[in-house]
């Protein structure tokens, strides 16, 4: 099979945010960036499939040129080549656009399967997968927990679904799903992984290359800030053990939920 | 203003996101005048919705229609939509929604902004959705309509949607022209869970911030010390750490207790769901803008793996 894996590069969950002086972007200087969580058991299911049949695992980056290294970490995790589209020429498309974008691009490929993390940790749209299955006229399945090769034709997924009720579906192929974070045990590049990683390829190229300078824009970000609070809250404040006899005095007194 | 609300439809009861989705539609038709359209593929539902203030609730029936199918689901959508040509169309931000509308927005290529919380109704429309997992709220605005929209769980309060009464409009649709590639089968629950959360009156939820397998100990003595559970966040349970009856949440369970100490946890929406309704909410992050300090009755900027320690001697003593 020939599966692509969509993979974005996030500011790291324990990176504070502060935002810019413009109020429409945040300030970079101070995030690490990472590869997007669902994104990597999104990888890692790829490879795990590519062991269990004969498979190309290509990952498909978009995105600013700092997110070159998600390309190469996947690389180094046993993904074959890359495909990476740089954003400098339009850097605040909406979502509808940049699935055109990198539609545009795997037209060309003819993928088994694509995959991609369900939803990213920035912007959280929750919609790349499914908007690439549409562009590309392929089945679909969201929320993916779990699949079963089934033959040359179809692939059978389990799917998470609201309180802790499942569902399987087949799929015909070829077939856009978005993986949910904890379907599987991501691996971590092997040495030998990160060696062979520096002689594979990656094709890079600019929106304009693609043929795509007149996609643009529907949606626009007005402003950003940061959220209000509306509940009142009661600091407590010391050292560690001034704040546990704080609070364990609050649980016997106030809340009085302890025996 | 020509607005298209669609009503989920969940075993022939109205999904209750959705319908809270209503109060935007209202508010948004009482500022900027037009019509409110309902769309249901369910006549027991279209029926029930005859009590709000609707100018027309349209129910499409098809035997593909009966239990969820995305691509029946977008092609009669299709029709709805170049039917009465609406300015705006509104979903709640549900799982159905997360699997069917993208590919809807992508055929129609009309923008979809997902997961709102909100709209703010000036010269133009604002809608509001948050970014970086709730470290950050933004206003969005678009260069021209239509557009799709859909509304995080609690963002409207359903009993403030007017009531009124309006007319059903039912009719059969056909799918000739569709070529169906994705094939459900049944639904099923996972083996039930082992410890009853619902009945707990003090959970200790740890999150990420515990670092590592190791500091589950001292989690599981300090549940132990206060006569609580210990509970989680999804990255403990997909980890392995915690066995997955741990998880509070949309994909977990829900919770009530008299005490919520959360512990290393960023407060993201989808977990938030599974415990607001805690009685007493007490919130420990070193991140003073984590965003669940917004929930919190009492609120410690710290280590949990320095105050953990702390509260066990406390209690000891
Ligand atoms: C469809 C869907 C369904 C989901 N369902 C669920 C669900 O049911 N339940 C659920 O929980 N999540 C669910 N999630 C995931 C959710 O979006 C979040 O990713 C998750 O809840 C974050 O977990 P966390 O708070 O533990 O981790 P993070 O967001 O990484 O937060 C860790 C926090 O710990 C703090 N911290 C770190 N170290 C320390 C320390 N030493 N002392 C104090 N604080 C520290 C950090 O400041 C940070 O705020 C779902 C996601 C999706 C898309």
């Amino acid at each position: 099979m020939k599966i692509c894996v969509l993979m974005k590069q996030v500011p790291d969950k324990d990176s504070s945010i502060k935002i810019s002086m413009d109020n429409l972007s945040i300030d970079e200087s101070i995030v690490s960036f990472t590869t997007n969580e669902s994104d990597a058991y999104a990888l890692e299911e790829a490879l795990q499939i590519k062991e269990k049949t004969d498979s190309e695992v290509v990952i498909c980056t978009f995105g600013k040129d700092s997110a070159i290294q998600v390309v190469k970490d996947g690389l180094a995790k046993g993904a074959d080549r890359a495909i990476f589209i740089s954003n400098k020429d339009k850097e605040d498309l909406d979502i509808l656009s940049i699935g055109k974008i990198i539609s545009k691009k795997l037209l060309d490929e003819k993928f088994d399967l694509v995959l991609s993390g369900l939803q990213s940790d920035d912007d959280g749209n929750a919609q790349l997968g499914l908007i690439i299955s549409e562009l590309l006229n392929t089945s679909h399945g969201s929320l993916v927990m779990g699949t079963e090769i089934d033959g040359n034709e179809s692939i059978k997924v389990k799917r998470e679904l609201e309180n802790g009720w499942f569902q399987w579906s087949k799929l015909d192929l070829p077939a856009s799903l978005s993986i949910q974070s904890g379907i599987n045990t991501p691996r971590y590049a092997s040495l030998k992984g990160i060696m062979a990683m520096k002689k594979k390829t990656i094709d890079k190229f600019t929106i304009d290359e693609l043929g795509c300078s007149e996609i643009n824009s529907k949606v626009n970000l007005d402003k950003m800030y940061i959220p209000q609070k509306s509940k009142s809250t009661e600091y407590i404040d010391g050292n560690p053990s001034e704040i546990a006899e704080k609070l364990v005095d609050i649980f016997k007194n106030e809340m009085k939920v302890l025996g | 203003m020509k607005i298209l609300i669609y009503i989920e439809d969940n075993d022939n009861k109205i999904n209750s996101n959705s319908l809270e989705s209503l109060k935007a539609a209202q508010e948004i038709k009482a500022n900027k005048s037009g019509q409110v359209y309902a769309v249901t593929f369910n006549d027991i539902i279209a029926n029930e919705l005859t009590r709000y203030d609707l100018d027309k609730i349209y129910s499409f029936k098809n035997s593909n229609l009966d239990d969820y199918s995305p691509l029946f689901f977008i092609k009669a959508m299709e029709n709805m939509i170049e039917e009465i040509k609406p300015d705006i169309i509104i979903f709640g931000h549900t799982y159905q929604t997360r699997d069917w509308v993208p590919r809807l927005s992508a055929r129609l290529d009309i923008p979809f902004i997902s997961d709102c919380t909100g709209i703010k109704i000036e010269d133009d429309l604002k809608f509001v959705r948050q970014l970086y997992q709730g470290k950050v709220t933004a206003d969005f605005t678009v260069s021209s309509f239509p557009l799709i929209l859909s509304f995080q769980s609690g963002s409207f309060r359903a009993d403030q949607i007017s009531n009124g009464s309006s007319e059903v409009n039912s009719s059969n649709i056909d799918f000739n022209d569709v070529v169906n590639t994705i094939h459900p089968d049944e639904k099923f629950q996972e083996s039930e869970s082992e410890v009853d959360l619902t009945q707990a009156d003090i959970i200790v939820s740890i999150g990420r911030g515990i670092g590592k397998e190791d500091n589950l100990p001292m989690v599981n003595e300090l549940a132990e010390k206060l006569g609580g559970n210990v509970a989680s966040s999804r990255p403990i349970v997909d980890s392995g750490w915690l066995e997955p009856y741990h998880q509070i949440g949309s994909s977990g369970q829900t919770v009530s207790p008299k005490l919520y100490i959360a512990l290393g946890m960023s407060g993201a929406i989808q977990h938030v769901v599974g415990m607001k309704g805690s009685q007493n909410i007490v919130v420990i992050n070193k991140d003073s803008n984590a965003p669940f300090f917004e929930l919190a009755d009492y609120a410690v900027v710290g280590d949990i793996l320095e105050i953990i320690p702390k509260m066990i001697e406390v209690l000891d003593s």
